[in-house]
């Protein structure tokens, strides 16, 4: 099949085991997320081939790239992966037009080739006027277009992204993801976001491998993970709610709902979060502050452990968490009408 | 320039140290080729002197003269030519009269078995073999050009050593097929050389003299140790290693 | 790279204490070249300074220690990156093995050689029976004794410069189909090229100022073996101001390259 197949084995210590399975076909991207020191790097690594497996397989577009127990390896020069490393790791010694250049140059193209299509790349990027600046002169935002038409110039068969937004501020960083999500729909092979932020998995991945300990917990959609999380950590870091709307003067429009949020300076397209525990159930109007309150329907109700997890129905639905012993005095099940309420501090706001 | 200060700095840190050290210390500048007999003469010295400390500060003969010239402390001066303690007699540096202890004959060392089968000074001139000779300005270098004038021979050396030791070395390892060195030297059996005899009338005798320092911090002690070197028993020592004792 | 700048202003003036002993450290090596200027017979330097004996060591001098770097950078670069890179069994070992010429007496390394590429050493007699060759005595005797002990001076450096670089800037150009060569080439060796230089000029600086395994291994022939320290020490027996006219000369000429690469090349990174 088209598309990457791989299972990673890497074993380094008797507290560092990396083994997971990855299947990305063509066109489309999937989002490597877990918690730092849960062995994402590594699997970067084994990828792009520079960490070689202990056991398992690489296989992309059907082709063997690594498997030890064929004694097969191809080295990284030969796997056309495009990589975009964490921090970027741009040639400091070199211009950006010479960073761009770099892997037209060592796939053999003449010199007059090279220019022209590295020229093409930088305006693509809006890079043209930094063509001779040098690496420790950019932006966080700049250094990573240098370090995506970098990856991207070479045609590469895959996109290995490794906590490409990582490193930027936080005005920049909604930005550059619009602009992945396109440089993203235009690769045609499949593309591996590596990070450590849910909001950036939702936004650009369409399916989330969690990795935890160097094992994958969790692999589904956005909303899998939101209602079924299967573990703490995923409850906990994934399992938020992610709206998209617009802000204006303290009040957050979300497909027409109106959401009090405690910023009132924030204004244009914004992204909302709201953990699921910070989401109060009640079974009638609730008393008080809360000023985002409205009544809904429960659609699913999901038991796990110390947990119960609820899918809220119209006008906004959200995933909420309540304990066993509220669920139980509450008599909540699929069907149930409650009230909802959410305080305006509660909910997370940052540019989109 | 640095061995010259250390040596001095040296000195002055030993005399420092020893409590009451004058009349218990005796530092006797000797040169290089004497390292061995004078060793043996220091032990028989201070068996019949118990509370004498001999020191042996052994370098070539320029080097010495060039130390005691910068002020390094020294009780006596034993030198292998004539000329760098007539310098120091020149600059008034020397107390007592200089005294001839010692005379030295030349002689060609070659390895073990004379692999290259040298005969003579003659060899000397031949480019097939490798020789060598102590450096112009170092006395067993200046003696051995004199008597290769006399034998009518001009040298082609592969090295100029710095001292006859090094010399000697390279001579036992067999990296050089002859050099010119002192009589003295091939008796010696831990160099580890042959001989073969240079002809009187190409021959140069060397002449090893000594004499007290004029800054000797302590002149009895001085006195007393060439006296001794000129004694019976010094000269059977100096005979013993092959020395010519006048 | 971008490093801020510290201004004067609002700096108070340093330790007086750490002036004092930095100032004691400096006269450690002004005072013997004070030594050196005063003995200068300025009046004769010209004409000391233009003898057959002191040109031949000049020249010498500059071809062996050049040479000694040359072969250093061609051997001694690979040597580090080995030692850096590949983790070889033995490696702590091969590690000392380099570094020993720099605690080693080099009379004891001069030795060694004379013992081990002599014309009756373990690997010299082999060598001169089948090609006659003998390194004793010759140009090639001195620049290896040079080689031997500058060497360890290029390969820690740039073993230091590889250990401390990201290996992710070679990762990154393998990743963009760079060949190893390719990768070294443009990546690696730019890269390190600070520690490189550096490394070269230490190594060039210890060749040229190389005095014990040069005499013991190759000995002292004007013009074939005599460097210019071997020249300083014969002279200082029997000619004291040619010695002290070559000692000044090593000073001027090591300083001077030593000055202009470090303003030119030899920058921090």
């Amino acid at each position: 099949m088209s598309g990457l197949e791989a299972r990673v084995h890497v074993e380094r210590s008797a507290q560092f085991r990396l083994d997971v399975e990855l299947t990305i076909p063509e066109g489309r991207t999937v989002a490597l997320l877990g918690p730092n020191g849960a062995g994402k790097s590594t699997a970067v690594a084994t990828l792009a081939g520079l960490t070689p497996l202990q056991a398992g397989h690489i296989k992309l577009d059907g082709r063997v790239l690594d498997d030890p127990a064929a004694a097969r390896f191809v080295p990284p020069e030969e796997r056309q992966i495009g990589v975009v490393f964490q921090d970027y790791v741009l040639f400091p010694h070199l211009t950006v037009a010479e960073n761009v250049a770099f892997g037209l140059r060592s796939g053999g193209s003449t010199r007059a080739e090279v220019k022209s299509e590295v020229v093409r790349w930088l305006d693509r990027f809006g890079l043209g006027d930094l063509a001779v600046a040098r690496p420790p002169d950019l932006s966080g935002g700049q250094a990573q277009q240098v370090a995506l038409a970098r990856a991207l110039i070479t045609e590469p068969k895959m996109l290995l992204l490794d906590e490409p937004l990582a490193a930027l501020d936080v005005t920049t960083r909604a930005q550059l993801r619009h602009e992945l999500i396109d440089h993203l729909e235009g690769f045609s092979g499949p593309r591996l976001l590596i990070t450590h932020d849910p909001t950036e998995a939702f936004l650009l991945a369409d399916e989330i491998y969690i990795i935890e300990g160097g094992r994958i917990t969790q692999v589904g959609s956005a909303d899998d993970i939101r209602i079924r999380p299967r573990t703490s950590y995923i409850a906990d870091l994934a399992g938020s709610n992610l709206l998209v709307g617009s802000a204006a003067a303290g009040i957050v429009m979300v497909e027409g709902f109106e959401l009090l949020v405690g910023d009132t300076h924030i204004s244009g397209p914004v992204l909302a979060t709201v953990h699921p525990r910070a989401i109060s159930v009640h079974r009638r109007h609730p008393e008080g502050s809360p000023r985002n309150t409205w009544q809904t329907e429960i659609l699913r109700i999901e038991h796990y452990g110390d947990r119960v997890r609820l899918r809220t129905g119209d006008p906004l639905p959200l995933t909420a968490e309540v304990t066993p012993v509220a669920a139980e005095a509450l008599a909540l099940s699929a069907g149930s009408k409650v009230w909802i309420s959410v305080k305006a501090t509660e909910i997370g706001v940052e540019a989109d | 320039m640095s061995g010259r200060v250390a040596s001095a700095l040296l000195a002055g840190v030993l005399s420092a140290c020893s409590p009451g050290g004058a009349s218990a210390e005796v530092l006797v500048s000797a040169a290089a080729s004497l390292t061995d007999v004078f060793a043996e003469i220091e032990d028989a010295f201070e068996t019949a002197n118990p509370a004498v400390d001999v020191i042996l500060n052994v370098a070539g003969s320029a080097t010495l003269r060039e130390q005691i010239t910068a002020g390094a402390p020294a009780d006596v001066f034993a030198s292998a030519d004539l000329r760098n303690i007539t310098v120091l007699s020149e600059d008034g540096a020397i107390k007592s009269g200089i005294t001839v202890f010692a005379t030295n004959q030349l002689e060609i060392a070659v390895p073990p078995g004379n692999p290259a089968g040298v005969s003579g000074l003659a060899d000397f001139e031949r480019t097939d073999l490798l020789v060598g000779l102590c450096a112009p300005g170092v006395p067993c270098g200046d003696f051995a050009r004199s008597a290769l004038q006399l034998a009518g021979v001009t040298p082609a050396p592969d090295t100029n050593e710095p001292n006859v030791r090094a010399l000697l070395t390279k001579i036992a390892a067999g990296e050089l097929d002859a050099g010119i060195v002192y009589t003295t030297d091939v008796v010696a059996a831990a160099n580890g050389v042959d001989g073969v005899m240079i002809p009187a009338s190409h021959n140069v005798t060397a002449q090893y003299p000594v004499a007290t320092l004029i800054d000797s911090p302590n002149p009895e002690g001085a006195a007393a140790f060439v006296a001794f070197v000129l004694s019976p028993s010094g000269r059977s020592i100096l005979a013993e290693h092959g020395f010519g004792v006048p | 790279m971008d490093r801020p700048t510290v201004t004067k202003r609002g700096v108070s003036g340093p330790p007086l204490v750490i002036v004092l002993l930095a100032a004691v450290g400096l006269a450690v090596f002004v005072v013997p070249l004070f030594g050196l200027l005063v003995q200068t017979p300025w009046g004769g330097l010209a004409r000391l300074l233009s003898s057959d004996v002191v040109l031949d060591a000049i020249r010498l001098s500059l071809v062996s220690s050049i040479a000694a770097t040359v072969i250093s950078a061609v051997v001694g670069v690979p040597l580090a990156w080995l030692l850096a890179r590949v983790d070889f069994p033995g490696r702590a070992l091969v590690r000392g093995l380099v570094l020993l010429p720099l605690v080693l007496p080099p009379v004891v390394g001069g030795a060694a050689l004379l013992f081990a590429l002599g014309r009756r050493g373990v690997v010299g007699e082999p060598l001169y029976e089948m090609t006659g060759l003998v390194l004793p005595f010759s140009t090639w005797g001195v620049i290896l004794a040079a080689t031997f002990v500058s060497m360890p001076f290029l390969v820690i450096t740039v073993e230091g410069a590889l250990n401390s670089l990201d290996r992710r800037y070679e990762g990154a150009a393998a990743s963009l189909g760079a060949k190893r060569g390719a990768v070294l080439r443009r990546i690696t060796l730019p890269l390190i090229r600070p520690s490189l230089v550096a490394g070269l000029v230490l190594a060039w600086a210890r060749a040229l100022g190389e005095f014990g395994a040069t005499i013991t291994f190759a000995g002292n022939l004007q013009g074939r073996t005599q460097t210019l320290p071997l020249a300083v020490f014969v002279a200082l027996e029997s000619d004291r101001d040619t010695a002290i006219a070559l000692s000044l000369l090593m000073v001027v000429i090591s300083l001077t390259v030593l000055v202009v690469l470090r303003s030119r090349w030899w920058r921090p990174s």
